[in-house]
């Protein structure tokens, strides 16, 4: 231990001490700043685009999956637009065949009166036709029959049968 | 994968260690023939090498032979605070063997260490044979502050071009920056934020950087074969165990002293007896970080040198090559030691950072 302290080298103490702080200072200004700086940013970069990534892949999966949502949700209004649609023809078909139905009966029952009231029409105009043409026969064979008195007593008489055999 | 390592490393070992043998062999010739003339004991030569490899010197020198007086490597600029700054480069010493003088003073090298002297250059000794001369106040670049620059430097370059490499590459490491970002990153997930916590960590990350990354090529750097040893010096632990220490105390909170006085949740007999052990426990922690790191990097060193001064303290075939192989292995286990040691400096000092900084509702969550 003596022979230590006797060979400790004040001088030697001395470069290292000021040496050593020099070059910690220079190497702190020049080379641990920028070296650190770099390594740390380079880590931050790194990590930043691993979170970038993912993030990106998330977003990607979110996209895909609004996508079949949005896609779905399409298909789901397709079917009830073409299912209204569908609806709608059948309910309009069939309003209108019910329509058709009414106005056809409508119309025939129109013609069936039309029918009826001009038959009675003709009816009522042949009776008259044939009451007017049976007295104008009438009237003709009457008046052949009442110009001789021998018919005209012979007519009373058949007709006077025919009564009492009635 | 690991296989084909082991056939590598087998092979260059098995080559590198012809080659050393064959080398050793002719070294053993001539130095037969050398040491015919002044006999001396070469065990104690190694240590006194050894011992000399792991201080701090005034110069930086690949090789020497002192007894011929041959250095191959350069002197080192001097700086002394005796009457004034005085600076001359160390090669007036002649590696101790001449004074150096400047403005009239007179300096001389004593085992590694300047005693200031008079014109003779006479040493007083005291009875633990000490120099009882003036130690001038020392301020030299030695080769351990030369080696600290380098590191610094090396350091520096490589952090700052990572940095710069963010900019131009869009937040990308390139080249060199591709093998130390995943250490930057392991410091601040695996040490800071665990220890300190995520509120608070950011302010300590500069210094758990540089700390490990200083300490990490310091001890890397001491394992080339330049000789360099920084870590290994206490003084140099020293200075980097009290910065822990005083970052620790300058930015803790209440809780911290809290604990430390009054410790929560203990009868008051025990926090009367904790607060002495506590308040020591302050000072023990660096305490504990600067031997730490220093034995083992000074350990370390030692028996690196010392296994190969086996080599030569054998000088046969089986000796030498076994030694070496020791020495290789030890010098992988150096550089396992080596990043270990700035691991666990590292993290105790987060962790002493955690305790000062910890918060009071942060500590009933945990």
């Amino acid at each position: 231990m003596e022979k230590l302290i006797n060979d400790f080298s004040y001088g030697l103490f001395f470069w290292q001490s000021l040496l050593f702080i020099v070059l910690l200072l220079l190497l702190r200004k020049f080379a641990w700043k920028p070296i650190l700086n770099a390594i740390d940013e380079r880590e931050e970069g790194i990590k930043s685009a691993l979170e970038e990534a993912e993030n990106a892949r998330k977003e990607m999966q979110n996209l895909t999956a609004d996508n079949e949502r949005i896609l779905k949700q399409a298909r789901i209004e397709r079917d009830a637009l073409l299912k209204e649609a569908r609806e709608m023809k059948e309910s309009i078909i069939s309003e209108a065949k019910g329509a058709a139905q009414i106005q056809a009966t409508k119309v025939i029952e129109q013609a069936q009166a039309t029918i009826q009231a001009e038959k009675q029409a003709a009816i009522t105009d042949l009776k008259n036709q044939v009451a007017e043409l049976s007295l104008g026969i009438a009237e003709k064979v009457v008046r052949e029959e009442l110009s001789d008195k021998n018919k005209q007593i012979k007519l009373v008489e058949d007709m006077l049968k025919e009564v009492t055999i009635s | 994968m690991y296989r084909i390592n082991v056939v590598k490393t087998l092979t260059l070992l098995f080559l590198v260690i012809t080659f050393s043998v064959n080398a050793q062999h002719e070294a053993t010739k001539t130095s037969h023939e050398e040491k015919a003339l002044p006999e001396k004991d070469f065990k104690t030569e190694l240590k006194e090498e050894i011992r000399h490899h792991v201080k701090d010197s005034y110069y930086f020198d690949f090789n020497s032979n002192s007894e011929t007086g041959e250095y191959n490597g350069f002197s080192l600029p001097v700086i002394l605070f005796d009457d004034g700054l005085q600076v001359f480069m160390s090669s007036k010493f002649k590696h101790g063997k001449e004074l150096a003088e400047v403005d009239g003073n007179y300096y001389k090298l004593y085992h590694n260490k300047i005693y200031k002297t008079d014109a003779s250059g006479e040493l007083s000794f005291d009875e633990h044979h000490h120099p009882t001369n003036i130690k001038p106040l020392d301020f030299s670049i030695t080769k351990g502050v030369l080696s600290i620059i380098i590191v610094s430097l090396i350091v520096f370059l490589i952090f700052s071009s990572l940095a710069k490499s963010y900019a131009k590459n869009g937040s990308i490491p390139k080249g060199i920056g591709r093998f130390f970002e995943p250490l930057v990153i392991y410091i601040r997930d695996e040490i800071a934020i665990p220890s300190i916590g995520h509120k608070h960590y950011k302010k300590y990350m500069p210094f758990l950087l540089t700390v490990f990354f200083f300490i990490w090529f310091s001890n890397l750097i001491g394992i080339t074969p330049f000789g360099m040893n920084i870590t290994g010096n206490l003084a140099v632990t020293a200075a980097l165990a009290l910065l822990t220490f005083l970052i620790t105390q300058f930015t803790s909170k209440k809780n911290y002293w809290l604990h430390i006085f009054w410790m929560p949740g203990v009868p008051w007999p025990m926090k009367i007896v904790l607060a002495p052990i506590e308040l020591l426990g302050i000072f023990i922690k660096p305490f504990a970080l600067m031997m730490r790191l220093y034995a083992n990097i000074f350990a370390g060193h030692i028996v690196i040198y010392s296994i190969l001064g086996l080599l030569f303290v054998f000088k046969s075939y089986i000796g030498g090559s076994l030694s070496f192989a020791l020495a290789l292995v030890i010098s992988i286990l150096e550089l396992l030691v080596a990043i270990l040691q700035a691991y666990i400096f590292t993290m105790l000092s987060a962790l002493y950072f955690g305790f000062a900084s910890e918060e009071h509702e942060m500590e009933h969550t945990e």
